[in-house]
């Protein structure tokens, strides 16, 4: 049934060439964890994948209940957490994954810079996945306001006078996150959840997709 | 007829110039306002600091004293009220306001707290301390003065503004 369904499809639109030049390549033994399992520190890098999607998937789903507003966020995070069905878990989830993607991509980057896998030609992929790793932390930086408790607030509060610290541009750059010069307050809070939710993730999937293409232009660097 | 050679653009030319202008323009209609929108609060001008009613001159001593008020603070769309509290003292003509936040991390002094350090604000997170006139005390976490409130004096009351850096 499947089979056929495929058939039709690709008979119309000849999706195999599609997916075989995404999914169908071999992988070369030297990343292979089955052949040498120390090997398995190339997997980092899909390991960083794999989490940003559950990132990707947990953040849409908390957003059915979460609302980006200082009289309600709190209490919001608090009955998707509390109340809803499996909301301790969801929120876990994104909770915890935001920690491990900043784990996975520190493990991620000493694999390639100990295997020298930056070196000619891939050094376009290295700045790429720097500008990836300034993304995340700016994912975190700005998730972690949302909930708007007194940690949420107050770290917000330290990580806006350290921008504010800044010489010449700081109090723009402070004023620009924050949306006022001075109260971190109501429009704070909905600049981060527009940063955190649209505009970040949205840069992040570009450099990802550019990554990826990188990768399998150039191919996975050789053994050392 | 004018042959096409006397010209000194060529149609491919003309018509590059013309799209690429035209797209920018279309590519800039669309950009501006946003960027406009997004950076609408670095551009708004900062309203002239309103001065609060705070405390009225007779009630101050040569002693800091505790005075809290609140004001309504705007923010966007949101109005709240928001208490503040400031250490005033007077002396002579001189009326000094200072900010309760201490300059190391931000907790609450308070004047003459600690029973080892007479006459002086004292911060319960971290032992800061300062001088009465907020200079901070050396050796102790602090590292700049208690910040100044702007002080307006009309008909016998205290107003003040913004708490300003000494330094």
């Amino acid at each position: 049934m499947l089979q056929r369904l495929y058939d039709w499809v690709d008979e119309r639109l000849d999706i195999t060439p599609l997916w075989r030049d995404i999914a169908d390549h071999e992988v070369p033994e030297h990343v292979n964890p089955a052949h040498h399992f120390s090997a398995f520190v190339y997997c980092f890098g899909g390991l960083t994948f794999f989490i940003i999607v559950i990132q990707f998937l947990s953040g849409m789903f908390l957003t059915m209940y979460y609302v980006p507003d200082i009289v309600n966020a709190y209490e919001s995070v608090k009955y998707l957490q509390g109340e809803v069905a499996f909301g301790m878990i969801v929120r876990g989830m994104h909770h915890w994954g935001a920690s491990l993607v900043i784990v996975m991509v520190f493990l991620h980057t000493l694999r390639v810079f100990f295997t020298g896998a930056y070196k000619k030609p891939r050094e376009l992929n290295w700045v790429v996945g720097v500008l990836m790793f300034f993304l995340l932390l700016g994912l975190g930086f700005t998730g972690y306001l949302l909930p708007w408790d007194m940690k949420a607030y107050f770290a917000t509060v330290v990580g806006l006078q350290i921008a504010e610290s800044v010489p010449v541009i700081g109090d723009l750059a402070k004023t620009l996150l924050a949306g006022d010069p001075e109260i971190i307050g109501a429009q704070t809070l909905t600049r981060f959840f527009a940063i955190h939710v649209f505009f970040l993730p949205g840069a992040l999937l570009g450099l990802l997709a550019v990554h990826f293409i990188m990768i399998r232009r150039q191919g996975i660097a050789g053994p050392l | 007829m004018v042959s096409e050679k006397n010209h000194n653009v060529s149609r491919r030319q003309f018509l590059t110039y013309t799209l690429t202008g035209v797209g920018g323009f279309m590519a800039a209609g669309m950009i501006l306002p946003m960027a406009r929108f997004a950076i609408d609060p670095v551009l708004q001008s900062a309203g002239a600091g309103d001065m609060n009613a705070v405390a009225d001159v007779s009630e101050l001593t040569e002693e800091p004293q505790r005075f809290d008020f609140s004001y309504e603070q705007v923010d966007g769309w949101y109005t709240s009220e928001v208490t503040e509290t400031a250490w005033i003292y007077q002396e002579g003509d001189n009326i000094t306001a200072l900010s309760p936040t201490c300059t190391h991390l931000g907790c609450t002094v308070n004047w003459n707290s600690n029973e080892s350090y007479q006459n002086q604000f004292f911060c319960p997170c971290h032992g800061g301390r300062f001088e009465k006139n907020g200079t901070n005390v050396p050796g102790t976490p602090p590292t700049e003065p208690l910040h100044k409130y702007e002080i307006e004096v009309r008909d016998g009351t205290v107003y003040l503004g913004k708490a300003n850096p000494q330094i």
